[in-house]
């Protein structure tokens, strides 16, 4: 491994991805070269169906890419087994999704403490972590409610607590700030580079909200499978 | 995650409380059914377990079930006495009598005649007076629940409850004079009919004439003589057919499953109830597990197993279905402990059919959530990037 790989989070090299056979085939990623530094913040920007979301998948490590490598905190997912993939998702990747996916049965302090059950850690102390983790989102008071009971802004602040709580070295975000107003969405991206990226975790982030631009510490712009320019916003970035 | 399982099952109020009303309703008629057939079988096999004293009931060969009578000659009891390994033997007259009451009513009964000397094959137990007493001239024995039911007088006062009949009450049996000397416990019969003791040779005088009267032999093996090869010696010497109690009672309910369409209708309900019941808890159970497939989705990405997924689906599959059978059967038991108090058909829950309800549950549980079991163990975690 070379020393620049060696220094990378996320290492992509030719990473090809097609979904569907035959005449309906479509290429999904037509050959993605991607480096990531470890505490970097990376934007993903482009249209509709240019692939972000593939691209993240397969490094997140929820999809399996047809050919290319893509080595993600020193583990070449390619060559993991199903199960090696869903341990090391458990461990190392925190996820904040678009819709929230908060489980509405479960109050925020639950919701968060997931990751930390599926990492077996016991049920008492998982709690208080998730608790404490809800209380540095700024949602301390509402720590017992249910999902339904909170502001788009408060289960999306519940999101990130859940994705930070385990303390995963890669989170993943997909279109954080689609379904908030512009002073929540700010407020979060705040929220995500204070949390995240100040403890050396390394955020990448599908958007299509210019007014986040300004948090990334580089941008990578996608149209048909491809990067077509990738550019720097901060030192931090590569 | 066991405990989030159980907090995402419980969270939906409403697809929670329809599952345990499926399960409760499945588990309710699948406990119910049952015990009214074994109610009303224990009836019609009551008499045979009344009769405790008798290793061995020795009838026709051709008798079906414990009503079937084929009347024997009386001569068959000595023969069956000279049987190798046969202790003692007594005659049993089964029957019908009509019963004319003083104030002018008719009523069937159910006549059975025990052996004058040893008075074998009589009630359990005694409310009134002695089964003794039946050497009395014209006494019989009527059992409490025909005493205190259809036997009874009505009352002169408007609105008072009948006046059961007693001791030294006396009524037409087949019109010849019956003197009441006990009342006892016991001998319920699948008609509800009131149940007459009396003598063997009494018997006969209030039945109706036959050239042969004998319903059954009761039998006690010598000590050291297996049941099985008295039975055989009987068979071999007299032609006649020899069962254990046991043995008597199951012809009898082979007989009723196979040929009384009432009792099919039994089985027939509780087929339904499995199936309609199961169907219920199956379709909100897998619309449960579908509303929550995305939430199973976002579990997957973040490292949950397809094993730990499963445990969880298994877990609340099985809890409503524990929470179902134990209202279904609680609800069973009340019911039955309820018609048990008016004294005249209880219906029976043996562990045995509570086993085989809770097995049932558990077939249905496995079925409901295998159908959503498998639709999540097929997602793929990468769906939930979807919005």
């Amino acid at each position: 491994m070379s020393p620049a790989v060696e220094s990378a989070s996320v290492v992509c090299r030719g990473l090809i991805k097609h979904y569907g056979a035959g005449a309906a085939q479509v290429m999904a990623l037509r050959g993605i070269d991607l480096e990531v530094k470890r505490g970097e913040l990376l934007m993903l920007m482009g249209p509709s169906g240019c692939g972000k979301t593939t691209l993240i998948s397969i490094i997140a490590g929820i999809l399996n890419q047809d050919d290319g490598d893509c080595i993600v905190l020193g583990e070449a997912l390619g060559k993991l087994g199903a199960e090696a993939k869903t341990a090391f998702r458990c461990r190392a990747v925190g996820f904040v999704f678009q819709a929230f996916n908060l489980i509405p049965q479960l109050p925020a302090v639950d919701n968060t403490m997931i990751p930390l059950l599926l990492n077996n850690m016991p049920r008492a102390k998982a709690m208080m972590r998730a608790r404490d983790v809800i209380a540095r989102v700024g949602l301390a008071e509402r720590a017992d409610a249910l999902p339904a009971q909170l502001s788009g802004g408060q289960q999306q602040r519940v999101a990130i607590a859940r994705a930070l709580v385990h303390d995963p070295k890669l989170i993943v975000c997909d279109e954080p700030t689609s379904a908030l107003d512009h002073a929540t969405g700010q407020s979060i991206l705040e929220l995500l580079r204070g949390l995240a990226a100040g403890e050396g975790r390394t955020l990448i982030v599908v958007t299509h909200d210019q007014r986040i631009l300004g948090f990334a510490d580089r941008i990578a712009y996608m149209d048909d499978g491809h990067i077509t320019r990738i550019e720097t916003m901060r030192a931090n970035g590569g | 995650m066991l405990s989030i399982a159980l907090k995402i099952l419980t969270g939906d109020r409403g697809k929670y409380l329809g599952l345990v009303l499926g399960l409760t309703f499945t588990s309710f008629f699948m406990t119910q059914q049952p015990a009214l057939f074994f109610a009303i079988l224990n009836q019609v096999n009551s008499f045979i377990a009344d009769a405790g004293l008798a290793d061995l009931w020795v009838m026709d060969a051709k008798v079906q079930f414990s009503r079937d009578v084929i009347p024997l000659s009386d001569t068959m009891v000595g023969r069956v006495r000279g049987v190798e390994g046969v202790g003692w033997a007594v005659p049993l007259y089964v029957g019908n009598a009509g019963i004319r009451l003083r104030d002018g009513r008719f009523q069937n009964a159910f006549l059975i005649g025990l052996d004058d000397t040893t008075l074998i094959g009589g009630p359990p137990a005694m409310v009134k007076g002695s089964l003794a007493d039946l050497d009395q001239p014209d006494g019989v024995i009527v059992n409490a629940d025909g005493a205190n039911g259809l036997l009874a007088r009505p009352n002169p006062v408007v609105g008072q409850p009948p006046i059961p009949l007693t001791i030294g009450d006396v009524f037409e049996m087949n019109d010849r004079r019956a003197v009441i000397v006990g009342i006892s416990a016991g001998g319920a019969n699948e008609n509800g009919q009131p149940t007459i003791y009396t003598t063997y040779r009494r018997a006969k005088t209030y039945a109706p004439a036959q050239r042969k009267m004998l319903s059954f032999i009761l039998v006690k093996a010598k000590p050291g003589f297996a049941l099985a090869i008295v039975a055989a010696n009987i068979r071999r010497w007299t032609g006649l057919a020899a069962r254990t109690p046991t043995e008597f009672e199951a012809l009898t309910t082979k007989y009723f499953i196979r040929n009384q369409p009432p009792f099919m209708v039994f089985g027939l309900s509780t087929v339904v109830a499995f199936v309609v019941g199961g169907l219920i808890a199956g379709q909100i159970f897998y619309n449960f597990t579908l509303d929550n497939l995305r939430y199973f989705g976002v579990m997957k990405a973040m490292g949950a197993t397809n094993r730990v997924l499963r445990r969880m689906i298994m877990l609340q599959a099985f809890t409503v279905g524990a929470i179902g059978y134990g209202i279904g059967i609680g609800v069973a038991s009340l019911l039955s402990f309820a018609m048990g108090r008016n004294g005249r058909f209880v219906p029976h829950i043996p562990w045995e059919l509570l086993v085989a309800v809770a097995l049932a549950v558990v077939a249905l549980c496995v079925l409901a959530s295998a159908i959503g079991l498998r639709r999540v163990t097929r997602l793929e975690p990468a769906e939930v990037f979807k919005a």
